[in-house]
């Protein structure tokens, strides 16, 4: 048995990395969405339902079969991709709430270029689109960095305006230039077959885009605990003024946070266009940016529990649909659930002190 | 009021206090007890354990074993509050207040009979000034914490908690931020609350202080309590010798630097103004020799921060230039300046020299970009740990390895981690600012033998401390600080007391 503070004391708390008491911050995750759940089963109770048949229609739903699996991995692959590029940005001691306008930006450069090039050999093509789409999420997150370091412009702000410009720029493209030739509908031509990515699970709309992912996941994760930028980045993000005085680059650090962070957010436009819509179209995104800050909090910021996070919301989103069909609980009761957990994973440190105070007695 | 001697219930008595973290005991079975009207000092190396048993007082850590009675009755205190209920009052030693609200709110934070939701300030306001007028503890209600000064804000800590009906106080190491006459200042409020019968446990590394304010000494030495003594009773040497279980000596300048040896550091004209517009410097010139030691002598708040910080690159000056082995650096970032040879030990090392990672991720803070570090940008885990591993061992940093995260080393540990740190590159150029602020006797030795060892080698060392006796022990040369000006320079054989002080305090012209 080993003593803990029974109150914390004024250290702010935040993620200490991988030497940190993780396990015990693991374990508040899981209680503030089994919190979360347990307020969800007194609603949908409320509302005349058996609240386990709710909850396992749900399941069902997302995991019951095989395609329902591969419904819910394909979810979880944008929602991973922004759960990162936040992730990142926290990591550097930064906010970016822009991941949606970044995301639609990947995914109308990814639409561009598979539009303008369809001749290429797939093996030219689909790295050029997936590069163009990380590319332009970049470009677009710049935009805030150095508004923020230039000017002192707080990043918070700008990134959610941006987000508008964004959408509004894209609306602009898909009515103009980037419009689909029968010039009905606010979106692009359809994507010719040399530029899908191969199914993943037979019959299912599962892609190796998800293997990508799998593959980026892995990749932050080195970055961030085996690489010097990344331990940087870290102490950028927990100490600046430390950072300066240890000699880093502390502005190239964090511009570089939020290229990384926009091409993270860029990637997931890029997965949704040839993965899911098959071209760009307008509302690409049902707020996937703004969902990734949530992932990547519950993911406590890690690569690895940003996925695992990830799959937990796509199971939430996919499960909704067969909730309502089967039990009839309004789908809109699961977004409430999603918006219960976002309260439980910010009032997640309480938990934590309770665990930790449990750990003392 | 009766005497300390004849109290019959100590206010406070702990016994068989045992404290864990993991397998390592930071308090072994600690008997320890101060009665009301007394000062009890504790004394110890440091990690000896001093702030945890401090902290089970104040409930901020619950121990394994032992027990603690106020006033004869055993209590438990499960958290600060039920600490705060029973009269315990805590000045920590990384001071706990919210910089950004004024002093009235940090007093009222939390308490409920100030109201819950829609606190009456006026009476708060009303009552700390009648406080600080009854101790003559000079507090404004309105100031805002964060603009005070660190005395200021002890101020307020200990304001706070009278406010809160302390009768228990406990001071963690309250001198190592003060100027010597703000220490007085503070022992006049400490014999005052003695007279008004309040306990006091008094945490210091620095005997003399120790002698002056006490009635009873404790030390403690490797998580045990080794002796308890009446202070009338005891000698500052028989202390040292008890905290660490041997005499000592502390090392000093004795050779001198040949007048030819190169310039390392040159500062000229150096003028700098904070962002209010109020100069800091005010044209300081400065030159230091390959193998010197120059002491920066003042008054704490005559520039000797931000001269620091001009010299290592965490602030620009508007004027002056600066050059460092004959480069010139000036506007150049720290990162420049470190390649460079340069090194820095922060005066403040709760925000500029260590961040919340682990030991060793704090020992290569400087050097992650080169090998063993690191090899074309992928870290080597194993190299950083031996590193970290062998700083632990050449500085006695005091752990239980260098996964742990520093932010629960001791102060003095956390200092020696920093000093390592920037020792071990083998520095050309040292800035050091408060090296030896609160680490206890033997460390301090430690790291003036450092510095010592760093002037024998070549390095050109810049000194800044509001200790006199460090000052003039390692230095060849004092320049006297005052209002961000070099107003005097003493070289090491030629130092009057009196003179020096004249200078310190703008009292007499170069
Ligand atoms: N939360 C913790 N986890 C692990 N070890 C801890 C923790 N808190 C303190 N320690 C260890 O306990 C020992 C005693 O620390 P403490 O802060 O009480 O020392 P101290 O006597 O106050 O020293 P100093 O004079 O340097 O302030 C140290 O070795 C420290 O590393
Ligand atoms: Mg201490």
């Amino acid at each position: 048995m080993s003593a803990e503070p029974v109150s914390t004391p004024a250290a702010p708390a935040r993620p200490t990395g991988r030497f940190g008491d993780a396990g015990r911050r693991v374990a508040a995750s899981i209680i503030a969405v089994l919190l979360a759940l347990a307020c969800g089963a007194i609603l949908i109770a409320l509302w005349g339902v058996n609240p386990v048949s709710a909850y396992g229609a749900l399941l069902n739903g997302a995991f019951g079969n095989l395609n329902s699996i591969a419904e819910t991995l394909l979810r979880a692959i944008p929602l991973t991709c922004t759960g990162l590029a936040v992730a990142f940005a926290f990591r550097a001691g930064t906010f970016n709430i822009g991941a949606e306008g970044q995301l639609m930006f990947g995914g109308a450069a990814a639409a561009a270029v598979g539009l303008a090039l369809p001749h290429l050999p797939p093996l030219l093509l689909i790295p050029s689109m997936m590069g163009s789409a990380m590319i332009a999420g970049a470009l677009w997150s710049l935009l805030p960095g150095v508004l923020k370091l230039r000017f002192g412009a707080n990043e918070l702000i700008t990134t959610i305006m941006l987000n508008y410009v964004a959408i509004h720029f894209i609306s602009f493209l898909l009515y103009g230039p980037m419009q689909e030739s029968a010039g009905y509908l606010a979106q692009t031509d359809r994507l010719d077959r040399a530029t899908t990515l191969p199914q993943l699970i037979e019959r299912t709309r599962l892609h190796i885009g998800f293997l990508i992912v799998l593959g980026v996941v892995a990749l932050s994760h080195f970055a961030l605990w085996h690489t010097s930028w990344g331990y940087k980045l870290r102490v950028v993000g927990l100490n600046a003024r430390v950072a300066l005085n240890s000699g880093m680059a502390v502005t190239a650090l964090t511009v570089s946070a939020f290229l990384v962070s926009g091409a993270l957010a860029g990637l997931a436009g890029y997965m949704e266009v040839v993965g899911v819509q098959r071209r760009m179209i307008e509302g690409l995104s049902p707020g996937f940016g703004y969902t990734g800050i949530i992932v990547a909090l519950l993911g406590g910021t890690s690569p690895l529990g940003v996925l695992a996070a990830a799959i937990l919301f796509a199971a939430l989103q996919v499960g909704a649909t067969t909730m309502e069909t089967a039990e009839g609980v309004p789908s809109t009761l699961a977004t409430i659930i999603q918006g219960l957990v976002v309260l439980f994973v910010i009032g997640r440190g309480t938990i934590d002190l309770a665990l930790r105070r449990r750990g003392s007695a | 009021m009766p005497s300390p001697a004849a109290a019959p219930m100590p206010a406070l008595a702990l016994s068989g206090v045992t404290v864990r973290f993991g397998t390592f005991t930071a308090n072994d079975r600690i008997d320890f007890s101060v009665g009301s009207g007394e000062v009890h000092a504790l004394l110890g190396e440091n990690g000896a354990g001093k702030t945890t048993l401090m902290r089970v007082v104040a409930g901020l850590l619950k121990p394994q074993d032992g027990t603690i009675a106020i006033n004869g009755t055993p209590v438990t205190l499960n958290s600060p509050l039920d600490a705060a209920a029973l009269g315990i009052g805590m000045v920590h030693q990384h001071f706990m207040l919210v910089p950004p609200l004024s002093v009235a709110q940090n007093a009222a934070l939390g308490l409920p009979r100030v109201g819950r939701f829609f606190p009456d300030m006026r009476r708060v306001r009303a009552d700390l000034a009648e406080i600080s007028e009854r101790y003559g503890l000079e507090v404004d209600p309105d100031a805002i914490v964060g603009d005070l000064t660190v005395a200021g804000q002890q101020r307020v800590e200990i304001v706070k908690a009278l406010y809160r009906g302390a009768r228990i106080f406990v001071l963690d190491e309250p001198t190592a931020v003060l100027a010597p006459k703000e220490v007085e200042g503070l022992f006049r409020v400490l014999r005052m609350l003695a007279e008004a019968g309040t306990a006091m446990v008094f945490i210091s590394h620095k005997l003399n202080e120790v002698m002056e304010i006490s009635n009873r000494v404790s030390v403690l030495r490797q998580g045990k309590l080794v002796a308890t003594r009446a202070t009338a009773e005891t000698s500052g040497a028989e202390l040292a010798r008890l905290m660490i279980g041997s005499d000592f000596e502390l090392p000093h300048v004795s050779d001198t630097v040949p007048q030819d040896a190169p310039v390392r550091l040159e500062a000229r004209s150096l003028a700098y103004r904070d962002e209010r517009g109020v100069p800091r410097l005010d044209g300081l010139d400065l030159s230091v020799r390959r193998g010197e030691i120059v002491g920066i002598a003042g008054v704490d708040g005559n520039g000797q921060q931000e001269l620091a910080e001009v010299l290592t690159g965490l602030r620009q000056p508007q004027s002056g230039t600066l050059m460092i082995d004959g480069t010139d650096v000036t506007g150049s970032d720290p990162a420049r300046r470190i390649g460079l040879g340069l090194a820095h030990v922060p005066e403040d090392r709760q925000r500029t020299g260590i961040v919340d990672l682990s030991i060793a991720e704090n020992a290569v803070l400087e050097t992650i970009d080169r090998p063993p570090a690191s090899r074309r940008g992928i870290l080597s885990h194993s190299a950083i740990r031996a590193f970290a591993e062998t700083l632990i061992a050449d500085y006695d940093v005091r752990c239980t390895g260098p996964r742990q995260p520093i932010t629960t080393l001791s102060g003095g540990n956390q200092q020696k981690v920093i000093l390592g740190r920037a020792l071990s590159r083998d520095p050309g150029v040292i800035v050091a600012v408060q090296p030896t602020r609160g680490l206890d006797v033997g460390a301090t030795a430690f790291v003036h033998r450092q510095l010592l060892e760093q002037r024998r080698r070549g390095a050109a060392i810049v000194l800044v401390s509001t200790e006199l006796d460090e000052v003039l022990a390692l230095s060849d040369r004092v320049l006297v600080i005052y209002a961000g000006r070099i107003v005097g320079e003493l070289p090491r054989n030629q130092i009057a007391l009196d003179r020096l002080s004249a200078l310190m305090t703008g009292q007499a012209a170069a």
